[in-house]
This record gives structure tokens, C-alpha cells and sequence, in this order.
């Protein structure tokens, strides 16, 4: 029997064997859809990037060359993207660059994911003054203009990217518990709940193994589709000086101090601008292709 | 001493009265059957009994003993019930081996393999269905699955609420004799809903007939099969249940 055989079987074996074919019939779903396949190559290749940045960079992101003879060098063979005011190489600041936005994108989504879909389901689920509670402490934080309370939030704090990221965590889970709230009452009189109340089960029990699984897909597609806007209010704060501090090879900040020679040295802000816009694209494909596969109800 | 014992009931959902005084007794072993169309708040009696509907008042015994709310855990494993549709009564991405072995994780079982295995051959499912998912499942694969998770607790009481009207003609009768066979094999006392007299007649020693909430009337099983109703609206019922008929020219 090949593996495939073993994966597609009608019959499974074991726990693993089931669970593994479940898996492997939603990729074979994913792999159709080309755009998917694209982004998730982009994801993957950030991903490789910046665990490999200090193997595969040519210069030291940091430290520069010579400040006489090689600041805000065209693209050339030696500095395939230039060099800076600094004379910094920009294509080893990017490739460094990837490794803080990856820790903003993962420690967002860590961070942000649980505390939405464990409000709103709870909120859901019980429903009453639980649910009046938490919802409008949702709708208050989901008042706040983002890009504003991570200001205030980073100006109390102090700048700094790990102020930035519990500010951006922060702002952004609201919508993940609005939708886990939504998907929860529609979850919530099923039968299938009510039968496994009737088994004697607790709440926690059942919004835990039994309602956040359903819910789940459809978080996780919405934060991937975030992960763009993540991206960029990351940059944000970098470009207002407020996210990750010089030297830092952080995107956001590299435009920001590209900004002044724009007109005559384009590449500085240019480059780093481009790597946000390929990460950002390559999210959102990724987001819809993961919604084409795991949205029961976006699927025709 | 009846088994269950219902004493004026009244269930409401806000403004709408859905039960209105509805008593009865089942003794132990006994089928008894419950009859009448949407919205005679049949099904409700049902869920009042389990605990999933409110019951604003009136009493619910078992054994002598009233029924506290929320129902304790030793409720559970006294009583269960299987639901009228098998495609939304199973947790979509849960394998029937999660189904089955959950009950047996919140009640404390140590020997969970064996008794789901032995609860998959009670029902007529083998060892193969055990790790498929329920979109894996005809409706009637599905609905057995449902009834071995129902008998799984080894409960005295089976509460079925419209078991077969979500299913084909053919795979009904193939539920219908193993809800049979198992009540015969382990002295079950069962509680049947449904819209079906000839379900209700080939399931059940007694029925009751409910409209708007109340009982219509009682009756034995050989009542049913004589035609012997003393109520109109039973008669109506029983002259539905014969099938349409061409008024004579």
C-alpha cells in the first residue's frame, strides 16, 4: 500500500492515521489553488530567511563599509541593493530585517489568537450578562484607533519593538473575538453540544473541545488576512520612530531613514518598501487560499 | 413505583407556553410512546426531562427521586438520548472513536478500549468505522453511532426523539430493530417521540397523543392497532396515518 493509499484510506487504522489523513486531504485541497501555493512559498521563504539571515547576508547588517567611499552606492554587483547613509549593505539589512518582522507577525498572532477566540467563545457560549460584559470590553478596545493607542502605548512605555508588539496585540483582537462570538451562537444549539452536555460535560470542556475547533478555521484565516496590516502598522511605528530603534535593521525604519534621499537615491527606500509589499501579498494570498480550504461556508 | 414519573408539567421558553400540564408514568422496561405533529411540544417534554429545557413547573421523578436542575452527573449515566438528526447530532470533526471514548474520559472509565469496541459491535458497526470521521458515514451508519454513544454510559433509560424521521424508509427499519433488540437484550425503558403512528405502534406497549402542549389522551398499544380512540383529534390522526384516500364521487 503506498502512502497515499494509506493516507486516502475510507478506513483508517489508529488515531493517527485518521487525524494525518484529514491532514492531508485539506493540502491536497490547498495545493490546488495556485495563489496559495504562492504565498505560502513567500511565508515559507521569510521564514527560511530569517532563520538563515546571518549565513546567507554578505555584510554586516550593523556596522558599515567605509564612510567615505561607500555610502548610498547605486545597485551593483558588489551591494546588489545598494548601500545606505551609512554604507551599510541593504540587502543584509533586509534579510535581518526579516527576522523582527516574523517575531512581530508570530508574537502577534500568539498573543492576539487566544485571548480573542477564548472571549468570544465564552462570550457566546454562555451568553446573558457574560456575554454583555465581555462584548462591549470588546467593543471599547475595538474603539481605540490602532495606530493611535499603540502611540500612547509605546510613548508610556517607552519605544522599542516588544512595546510595539504587545501594542499591536492588544488592538488587534477584538475582530478575532466579534467573529469567534459570531461562529459560537451558530455552534451553540447544535445538537452535537447539547449531546455531549447530556454526557455530563463542563462548559470549559465543551467551548474547549467542542466549540473552539469549529471556530478555529475561520480565526485563522482572518489573522493570516491581518497579517498584512500587522506588517505594515509594525513598519508604521518603525517609519514614526517609535518601533524598533536604530540600528535596527527593521523595515519600517529603513524607509524611514531613506526618506531624505529619496529623489536623488531611490533604492534606499524603495528596497525595503518592496520586501513589505512581497511579505504583506504574500499573507494575503496565503489568507485566502487557507479560506478557500477550511470556510465551509466560502466554499461553492 | 413508575420508573419516570411526570406530574403536571409546564415548560415555557418566554412568552411562548410550548408545555402545558402534561402528566405520565413509564414503568421499567416499558416502551412508552409519545405522538403528535410539529410544535405539540412533544420534543420538549423530552428535553425537560434531560435537563435541556427549563421546566418552570410541575415535577420530574425517576425512582421517587425529583430531578434537580442542574442534573447531577449520576443523572447522566441513568438516562440519555438520541436525536432526531444524525447529521448534526456528531461533532464534524471529531472521529467516532473521540465520540465514543469522551463520555467515557468525563465519567472516569478506565477500560475505555474494550468498551468502545464493544459498544461499535452492539450496534452492528465493526472495528472499521471506528476512526472515521462522520462525513465518512451514511445517515444510518451515523445514527447507530449515535445510539452506541447514548448506550455507552450503560444507562437504564433511552430518550429517543424522533430517531428515524431524518432517515431513508429502508435504513429506518433497520434502526427501529436494533433500538429493539438492544431494549429486549438489557431491559431498557425507553421514551419514543415521533410523527410516525406506525413507528410509535410497532415500538411501544403505550402512547400518549399531545396537541398544543397537552395531552390529548392515553392509550394501549392494542388500542391503537383497533382503532379504539375516544378523542377526535386521535381519530383524525389515526385516519391520516392510513394514507391518503380519494373522497368518494
Amino acid at each position: 500500500m503506498s502512502t497515499r493509499e494509506w493516507l486516502l484510506t475510507e478506513q483508517p487504522a489508529s488515531r493517527r492515521q485518521a487525524r494525518l489523513g484529514q491532514s492531508y486531504r485539506t493540502w491536497l485541497a490547498f495545493r490546488r489553488n495556485r495563489l496559495a501555493m504562492i504565498g505560502l512559498g513567500i511565508v515559507l521563504a521569510l521564514v527560511a530567511v530569517a532563520l538563515l539571515a546571518p549565513f546567507i547576508s554578505p555584510y554586516n547588517p550593523i556596522v558599515g563599509g567605509d564612510l567615505r567611499t561607500e555610502r548610498l552606492l547605486s545597485p551593483s554587483w558588489q551591494h546588489l541593493l545598494g548601500t545606505d547613509d551609512q554604507a551599510r549593505d541593504i540587502l543584509s539589512r533586509i534579510l535581518h530585517g526579516s527576522r523582527i518582522t516574523l517575531l512581530v507577525v508570530a508574537l502577534v498572532a500568539v498573543i492576539a489568537t487566544p485571548i480573542g477566540l477564548l472571549v468570544g467563545t465564552t462570550a457566546g457560549y454562555y451568553g446573558g450578562w457574560v456575554d454583555t460584559v465581555l462584548m462591549r470590553l470588546t467593543d471599547i478596545f475595538l474603539a481605540f484607533p490602532r495606530l493611535i493607542l499603540a502611540l500612547a502605548f509605546v510613548a508610556a512605555l517607552g519605544p522599542g519593538i516588544e512595546n510595539a508588539i504587545i501594542a499591536i496585540a492588544i488592538t488587534s483582537w477584538p475582530p478575532y473575538a466579534r467573529l469567534a462570538r459570531a461562529e459560537t451562537l451558530t455552534i451553540r444549539n447544535a445538537d452535537h453540544i447539547d449531546a455531549i452536555r447530556l454526557q455530563g460535560a463542563h462548559s470549559a470542556r465543551i467551548i474547549w473541545g467542542h466549540v473552539v475547533p469549529l471556530c478555529l478555521s475561520s480565526v485563522i484565516v482572518r489573522v493570516t488576512l491581518d497579517m498584512a496590516g500587522i506588517i505594515l502598522t509594525a513598519a508604521g511605528l518603525g517609519f514614526l520612530g517609535l518601533g524598533a530603534q536604530p540600528p535596527q535593521p527593521e523595515w519600517g525604519a529603513m524607509i524611514a531613514g531613506g526618506r531624505r534621499f529619496i529623489l536623488d537615491h531611490w533604492w534606499v527606500a524603495t528596497m525595503p518598501g518592496l520586501a513589505i509589499f512581497v511579505v504583506s501579498l504574500g499573507f494575503n494570498f496565503l489568507g485566502d487560499g487557507l479560506r478557500d480550504v477550511l470556510d465551509p461556508k466560502a466554499q461553492k | 413505583m413508575p420508573l419516570i414519573d411526570i406530574t403536571d408539567l409546564h415548560v415555557r421558553f418566554g412568552p411562548v407556553h410550548a408545555v402545558r400540564g402534561v402528566s405520565l408514568s413509564v414503568t421499567e422496561g416499558e416502551a412508552f410512546g409519545i405522538v403528535g405533529e410539529s410544535g405539540s411540544g412533544k420534543s420538549t417534554v423530552l428535553r425537560a426531562i434531560c435537563g435541556l429545557a427549563p421546566t418552570s413547573a410541575g415535577s420530574i421523578r425517576i425512582d421517587g427521586q425529583t430531578l434537580t436542575a442542574p442534573r447531577r452527573p449520576a443523572f447522566y449515566r441513568r438516562a440519555q438520548m438520541v436525536f432526531q438528526d444524525p447529521y448534526a447530532s456528531l461533532h464534524p470533526r471529531h472521529t467516532v472513536d473521540k465520540v465514543l471514548s469522551e463520555p467515557l474520559a468525563i465519567h472516569g472509565f478506565s477500560d475505555r478500549e474494550a468498551r468502545v469496541e464493544r459498544a461499535l459491535n452492539d450496534v452492528g458497526l465493526g472495528h472499521g468505522f471506528r476512526f472515521r470521521f462522520p462525513h465518512q458515514l451514511s445517515g444510518g451508519q451515523r445514527q447507530r453511532v449515535a445510539v452506541a454513544r447514548a448506550l455507552i454510559l450503560e444507562p437504564e433509560i433511552l430518550l429517543l426523539d424522533e430517531p428515524t424521521s431524518a432517515l431513508d424508509a429502508s435504513i429506518q427499519a433497520e434502526v427501529l430493530n436494533l433500538l429493539d433488540r438492544l431494549r429486549s437484550e438489557r431491559g431498557l425503558t425507553y421514551i419514543l417521540v415521533s410523527h410516525d403512528l406506525a413507528v410509535v405502534s410497532h415500538m411501544c406497549e403505550r402512547l400518549m397523543v399531545m396537541q398544543h402542549g397537552q395531552a390529548v389522551e392515553e392509550l394501549a398499544r392494542a388500542d391503537l392497532q383497533a382503532h379504539r380512540a375516544s378523542q377526535d383529534y386521535t381519530r383524525n390522526l389515526l385516519a391520516a396515518s392510513e394514507g391518503f384516500s380519494r373522497a368518494a364521487p
